[in-house]
């Protein structure tokens, strides 16, 4: 259920209505950003963050450090292996 | 695209598939029979299908196609009532794209929309309020639906609308939520599921506290996960490691997106507008107690079921239909009587034949290739006569 | 009479009579009623636009030589296609551009030269008469790209709501190359799967200009006649099977076509697919499979193995063709059934489609 896509926020539209445009891709579209922005986060501060976009509205901030984390842990089941397989691979020949 | 390929790496799903059938080996269950774990959202099954991850995984892992499609579970009764909304005169009835093919009783939006009905696919809400701003002398409707994580949009947009004094809008208010579904699962006779991935978009709005109870009633784990196949090879082998481990604990495999504590302006809209409904009746599954949610009494000019009248009628999926066993993993869509032969994408009899992403539709569209019986054996028939659906998949 | 005087590269002979011409600015049940209002209307969009011998005369029918079409081939292709597009003006085309090359297409891809074309407009009262000028000039500069003439049409008008503004009959005469035999029952295990460039750029423009998506991008239709292309392909790879444009249900259906027609298996591979970042974009964030988008300037061809390199140095070297890329083979596993390797790495079953597709947002 529930699409979502990441897009990044590329200019303020509305600050009023807290609209911006966010960027996907190359393709942009207008969104509400009513549920990201609070006292830490003025609208203004917005432009460049990217968002979780829904149905026309940015459902939630995307936090680059742990997406980087993510795919470190990722990386580093790799590496593992990798030296596993060199170990191996030395102890062999 | 960022934060799209890098969670569509190759080598890095090869390595977690590596990782997960090394788990699996030292599960001691899935010696004598398969581990199931259950995804939750059809997001998740769409993209299962969509990236061929079922083929990458070892046999004895059978994921299991939950009840997050709210196309597929909205029952049939509710899209009459679409149909009877659209065909007022001087309504616009506005509804996402993938709502209009829905088969209600008689007709789908689609089918409403050929014999003449204003039905107007958007991409957003709020484009349904514009909708109506721009023709003041129409009653725009917004078929709203799905889980929580789509809530906040529609009610943002009643909000905006009582802000603006925009009168000739309402909301066809039809939103799911998921924890009393996954409860009913787990409380369903027979079901065997080991695991679950849970929706990551649910879970960015309700955060995720509310999945407790699956670790502390019923002892199983959940990995809220995200949507890309990297994130839900990574919720896989961390489900595995919670079972290897003996353990059942709500993690947060999508961390990302989804904070811990869910998203507070919006869980805040959803109160202001929204009140559960004693109950709510789920094609599939059928009647859930709070498992919906209802217009507020205070939003009741922006309630297209208090503006309009609607037949209100509960249409029984036919006899032989056996979606609730499928959703809840009891059986695979191909063991329904009906899979492929009454029921298919062109003629859906069932839930789950619905939407692409109902596990039956996903089945039949995609497959899993592995599996596949020959369509057409090689010298028979004409070569342009249409494919023996029955033979589709073999069990 | 000979060949030379009603046939094609034979005009300019005759005296361009004085035509016609329209002064109110839309068109009314009147341009359709048979009278003068008719015939200047006629004279003024489409005779002007499209001048040539057999055309000029209004006849009730076009005429031409037998041997000077023999000269092209050996069997004649013929061919009929409806356009209703909407909106009729689109980034990178209109309905008339579209009105030649999907026709002048239907021709080549059975590898006939095209050379006739008929062209029949059904008008809603109220449209602008610039606009069916401008439709008419863009149909005649196709053409010409196209080396084909428009030789016979017809029109008509209908009254407010009986049509979508405009629509547009094109059908088509070619002559197929000697010694050509292509057809969707000749691909073979081991043949190559070949796309002449980047796919759904059409299907996507058409979405995105109807404009109810409200979204704000540049992507243009890949709208163009192929005729040049293919018959370059065909010179570097005459054992060429199939050839069909990837219209409606996209590069999907024509695989699936391949595949049951033949009696075999395919296998592509998603990573080799070609399709522009913003076309990509587009689909994820409506939830739409780029496989199944139409396209309006793309091929799908089985060629030889041993004639792909030929093949794929041809249609490279053409300006419709500089990324044509082969995304996979055939194979006699899984007759019927296209298989795709995902850029996961995963395998699945790529189908046809069911009805149209539609936004996915939930
Ligand atoms: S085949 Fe049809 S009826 Fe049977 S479970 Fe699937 S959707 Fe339901």
């Amino acid at each position: 259920m529930c699409l979502g896509i990441p897009g990044q926020i590329v200019e303020i539209t509305n600050t009023a209505d807290k609209l911006a445009k966010v960027e996907v891709a190359g393709v942009k579209r207008e969104i509400n950003l009513v549920c990201i922005v609070d006292e830490d986060h003025s609208i203004e501060s917005c432009v460049g963050d990217w968002v979780l976009v829904h149905v026309g509205f940015a459902m939630s901030r995307i936090d680059a450090a742990e997406a980087a984390a993510t795919l470190e842990l990722l990386h580093a089941l790799g590496e593992v292996d990798e030296e596993l397989d060199a170990m191996r691979g030395s102890g062999q020949t | 695209m960022k934060y799209v390929d890098e969670f569509r790496d190759p080598e890095k799903a090869q390595t977690l598939v590596e990782k997960i059938r090394a788990l699996v080996d030292q599960i001691d269950a899935c010696k004598s029979r398969p581990l199931y774990i259950m995804e939750v959202c059809g997001g998740h099954t769409h993209a299962i299908f969509r990236y061929g991850i079922e083929s990458m995984l070892p046999e004895e892992i059978e994921l299991v196609h939950g009840p997050g499609c709210p196309v597929c579970v909205l029952p049939m009764g509710r899209v009459d009532d679409c149909v009877a909304i659209a065909e007022t005169p001087k309504v616009i009835f506005t509804t996402f794209g993938d709502a209009m093919r829905v088969p209600g009783s008689s007709k789908s939006l689609l089918e409403a929309k050929a014999g003449g009905a204003d039905v107007r696919m958007v991409y957003s809400p709020l484009d349904s309020l514009s909708l109506a701003r721009d023709n003041p002398d129409k009653e725009v409707v917004f078929f709203g639906l799905g889980f929580e994580t789509t809530m906040p949009s529609t009610a943002l947009t009643v909000l905006q609308a009582e802000a603006e004094g925009i009168e000739n809008f309402s909301l066809f208010c039809n939103h799911i939520t998921i924890i009393p579904a996954i409860k009913a699962i787990l409380d369903a006779p027979g079901v065997q599921i080991d695991g679950f991935l849970g929706p990551g978009h649910v879970s960015m709005v309700i955060g995720n506290a509310p999945y407790d109870f699956v670790a502390d009633q019923y002892d199983r784990p959940l990995v809220v996960t995200g949507f890309e196949p990297l994130d839900i090879l990574h919720g896989i082998w961390m489900v595995l490691e919670q079972l290897a481990s003996g353990e059942a604990r709500i993690e947060n495999q999508y961390s990302r997106v989804v904070p811990d504590e869910g998203n507070g302006p919006a869980l805040e809209a959803i109160a202001k507008v929204f009140e559960l409904r004693e109950f709510f009746e789920w094609r599939g599954l059928g009647s859930i107690d709070h498992s919906g949610v209802k217009m507020r009494e205070a939003y009741a000019k922006y309630d297209a079921e208090r503006k309009f009248s609607v037949p209100d009628l509960v249409i029984a999926d036919p006899k032989a239909c056996q979606c609730g066993e499928v959703l809840k993993g009891v059986i695979k869509p191909y063991d329904c009587k009906l899979f492929g032969n009454d029921c298919t994408p062109e003629t859906p009899m069932g839930a789950l034949m619905v939407s692409s992403e109902g596990a039956c539709a996903a089945y039949s569209r995609y497959g899993r290739v592995e599996k596949l019986v020959p369509l057409l054996g090689r010298g028979a028939g004409t070569g342009t006569g249409k494919a023996p659906q029955a033979e589709v998949e073999a069990p | 009479m000979s060949g030379e005087g009603e046939g094609k590269g034979a005009k300019g002979a005759a005296q361009r009579r004085k035509l016609g011409k329209v002064d109110i600015p839309t068109v009314t049940m009147a341009h359709g009623g048979g009278g003068k209002a008719m015939h200047d209307f006629i004279d003024d969009l489409f005779v002007d636009a499209f001048y040539n011998e057999p055309l000029a005369p209004l006849e009730d029918q076009a005429r031409f030589s037998i041997d000077a079409l023999a000269r092209y081939g050996d069997r004649l292709a013929f061919t009929t296609d409806s356009y209703v597009v909407s909106p009729l003006e689109f980034p990178g085309g209109d309905i008339g551009k579209l009105a030649i090359c999907g026709t002048v297409n239907d021709l080549a891809v059975g590898g006939a030269t095209p050379l006739y074309l008929s062209c029949a407009v059904i008008v809603e009262e109220g449209v602008s008469v610039d606009l069916m000028r401008k439709v008419a000039r863009s149909m005649a500069a196709t053409a010409v790209e196209a080396g084909v003439e428009v030789v016979t049409g017809d029109t008509k008008v209908v009254e407010r709501g009986a049509c979508d503004k405009l629509f547009i009959n094109t059908a088509g005469i070619g002559v197929i190359r000697a010694g050509v035999k292509l057809g969707v029952e000749l691909a073979q295990p081991d043949d190559l799967v070949i796309v002449n460039g980047v796919l759904g750029d059409h299907g996507a423009t058409i979405l995105n200009a109807r404009g109810d998506m409200k979204l704000d991008t540049e992507i243009f239709s890949d709208c163009a006649p192929l005729h040049g292309l293919i018959g370059a392909l065909l010179e570097a790879a005459p054992n060429t099977r199939f050839i069909r444009d990837a219209t409606r249900g996209g590069l999907a259906t024509v695989l699936n076509e391949i595949a049951r027609g033949s009696e075999v298996g395919i296998e592509i591979r998603e990573g080799q697919i070609p399709i522009r970042a913003v076309v990509r974009g587009f689909c994820e964030l409506l939830g739409l499979d780029p496989l199944y988008l139409a396209n309006e300037g793309k091929i799908v061809c089985v060629v030889a193995k041993d004639e792909a390199e030929a093949a794929l140095a041809a249609l490279r070297a053409h300006p419709y063709g500089k990324d044509s890329v082969a995304i996979g083979h055939v194979t006699d596993e899984r007759p019927g059934r296209v298989v795709m390797t995902t850029v996961l790495g995963g395998r699945r079953i790529v189908d046809t489609l069911v009805g149209e597709q539609l936004p996915r947002i939930c």
